[in-house]
């Protein structure tokens, strides 16, 4: 434990003191959701229909903004073959930059949902259904998005890439962290039905990406 | 200052690495091919050669970094089958971050690599950067640093778990003469230590009996 734990702290202390991922993504979140009324108008209606998945589309982009320097920084000072070397598998290594990532970026998105949903003219039950859906779903998006960052982070435009590797897997995450949040703010299904499948694919995610992005990563440094 | 006697792991059993006839292939093509070499305690190997000769491949192929084609890379005497956690391995770059102190950069490492076992540390960070003439910039980020400092705060990250396998890949680029030095002192102590060194270098490091290898180059 204690290598990982001492592995979380540096990528923590690293986020914070570039000044980077966190704020930088709760800006982008910030002015995605804010340019949504200026394309689709001003429509209280219209706005309080599509809020959810709009906040769910912005925070998908959000959390991809900067996931593809997840090991590309460490590949590059050296890092990642200490990494490959130690005795820490490197599936867990791993792990632990997907929590420190999410803690950075994911957990901010999911904290500040509820005041950019408030400018989509959501009501209270869909603002909580918004923050708990992206509290249960944006671990997957990292841990998806891990793969991608895996993959590509030899390349020196990876960001790109990453995004087209990435997005397309994303989808079910998207699809049922939507319906949860918009079965949250009323409508026929409930809530519990989509938000168990949400759960349980980031649990999945939780299980399985570490394992792709380890063996990606192995094939770097032949 | 460490000494021989007081190492918690110094002398413990005696290590000896062994590579038989290894072959390593890079993009389709014969890097190394056949090559032995053994290291015992104590001892060091300077593998010299011309640019591109395959220093740096042999010395990420004993790391495990690399897929050997044929052959084997054995450390005798090791407790554990696994090679790589006995080695340390210090590559062109520095394995540092820009954005946190030398001091932060160096307590990462010496909990990362010192694994879950409760040993006490070989060596302090400040005592290990006090070896490395770093003593005053230990609260300083390490992206002012110049890089020859930088590769001064990778040495220290050695000094700062034990692991008895040395693999240096040129660790005297861009010191001045001082610090050179400081490196064969460093070296000579983990050499007392019962520590073995494999280390690829241009230029003369000043090692006391370090025994040469020199890459010819495969054809």
């Amino acid at each position: 434990m204690k290598p990982l734990l001492a592995l979380f702290r540096r990528d923590m202390q690293i986020a914070r003191r570039i000044g980077g991922s966190a704020t930088l993504g709760v800006v982008f979140f910030l002015v995605l959701v804010s340019i949504v009324p200026f394309a689709v108008g001003p429509d209280p209606n219209l706005l309080a229909r599509i809020g959810p998945a709009m906040l769910w589309i912005a925070a998908l982009l959000a959390t991809l903004l900067g996931l593809d320097r997840l090991f590309q920084a460490d590949a590059e000072d050296g890092s990642l073959d200490l990494f490959c070397l130690g005795e820490t598998p490197l599936e867990l290594v791993v792990a632990a930059k997907c929590a420190a990532h999410w803690v950075a970026t994911g957990l901010p998105l999911a904290l500040a949902a509820p005041f950019l949903g408030l400018m989509l003219q959501q009501e209270a039950a869909a603002l909580a259904g918004v923050t708990v859906t992206l509290l249960a779903g944006t671990p997957a998006l990292t841990l998806i998005g891990a793969i991608g960052a895996a993959a590509t982070v030899t390349l020196r435009r990876g960001g790109l890439l990453m995004a087209l590797l990435v997005l397309p897997l994303t989808i079910p995450v998207l699809i049922f962290g939507v319906a949860a949040a918009e079965a949250a703010a009323g409508g026929t299904v409930p809530f519990s039905a989509p938000f168990s499948i949400l759960c349980a694919i980031s649990l999945a995610s939780l299980a399985l990406c570490p394992f792709a992005a380890a063996a990606a990563l192995r094939h770097v440094g032949e | 200052m460490t000494n021989a006697s007081a190492h918690p792991h110094a002398a413990r059993h005696s290590l000896r690495l062994r590579v038989d006839h290894l072959c390593v292939d890079r993009g389709g093509r014969r890097v190394l091919s056949n090559l032995s070499l053994s290291v015992a305690s104590s001892e060091a190997l300077v593998v010299t050669g011309r640019n591109g000769v395959g220093k740096s491949t042999l010395l990420r192929a004993v790391a495990g970094l690399l897929p050997k084609a044929e052959g084997a890379i054995e450390l005798d005497g090791a407790e554990s089958g696994e090679l790589c956690v006995l080695a340390h391995y210090l590559a062109h770059v520095d394995g540092l971050k820009a954005a946190l102190t030398v001091e932060e950069n160096l307590d990462f490492w010496a909990r990362f690599l010192g694994g879950d076992d409760e040993t006490p540390k070989p060596t302090t960070i400040a005592d290990a950067l006090s070896r490395v003439g770093l003593a005053h910039v230990a609260q300083a980020p390490v992206a002012i640093l110049s890089a020859g400092q930088k590769r001064r705060v990778a040495l220290a990250r050695l000094l700062v778990a034990w692991r008895p396998l040395w693999l240096l890949d040129e660790p005297s680029s861009a010191l001045d003469l001082a610090s050179r030095e400081r490196l064969a002192r460093i070296v000579a102590e983990h050499r007392a230590c019962g520590g073995m060194i494999v280390v690829a270098a241009h230029e003369p490091l000043g090692l006391a009996d370090a025994r040469e290898l020199s890459l010819e180059g495969a054809t």
